[in-house]
């Protein structure tokens, strides 16, 4: 079980880095390598869209070799980080769609609240149960 | 759900670690178990029955809140 959670754990974090670094690339590389050149765009985004859909493959097999208490541990945090992200998501953009906040309403603001909020939940409920 | 999960292990002279691993379930999870914040499954109850050569009810007890 331990070595096959190493595994795990080793194939989530390289197919992660792989799709940060490959979105860093569709990113930046159109500007900053490429010149805007259409085909070498929609081969740089293609290549990050299918390292998300592995890195996603990942953390689901990481996921199935949870134990009981742990997968209900990231249960619990899934289930109120998605109404959180749904909740909190939808006022921002509320916000900007009023002009109640001076700038736009970025995509990757939510990502990075989804990501904080879920790594704070999961923390709290494993003490919960420590 | 109360449990004797601790005597027993105590008894056999078994650590969580070593229980977990014969389980098949991690540290944490015996450690919840035992310290009565988690319910284990029922194949995770049969485990533990099976290796104690207890009968389940003899292990956990449950008490209706």
């Amino acid at each position: 079980m331990k070595a096959e959670r190493k595994k795990n754990l080793y194939n989530l974090a390289i197919w992660t880095w792989s799709w940060v670094a490959t979105l860093a690339l569709a990113s930046f590389g159109p500007k900053y390598i490429w010149d805007d050149h259409s085909v070498l765009t929609t081969l740089a985004v293609s290549v990050n869209f299918v390292h998300g859909i592995l890195m996603i493959i990942a953390n689901r097999r990481m996921f199935n070799n949870f134990d009981e208490l742990e997968r209900k541990i990231h249960l619990e945090s899934l289930a109120l980080t998605l109404g959180l992200a749904v909740v909190v998501g939808l006022t921002y953009s509320l916000l900007d769609a009023t002009n109640l906040i001076a700038y736009n309403a970025e995509i990757s603001n939510l990502v990075i609240f989804i990501g904080l909020t879920y790594l704070v939940l999961v923390t709290v409920n494993t003490k919960r149960y420590a | 759900m109360k449990n004797k999960l601790k005597v027993l292990r105590a008894e056999n002279s078994y650590t969580q670690e070593d229980l977990a691993d014969i389980i098949g379930v991690s540290r944490q999870t015996i450690n919840a178990i035992e310290k009565e914040k988690f319910d284990p499954s029922l194949p995770t109850a049969f485990r533990i029955s099976r290796l104690f050569k207890l009968p389940i009810e003899a292990i956990f007890s449950f008490e209706e809140n």
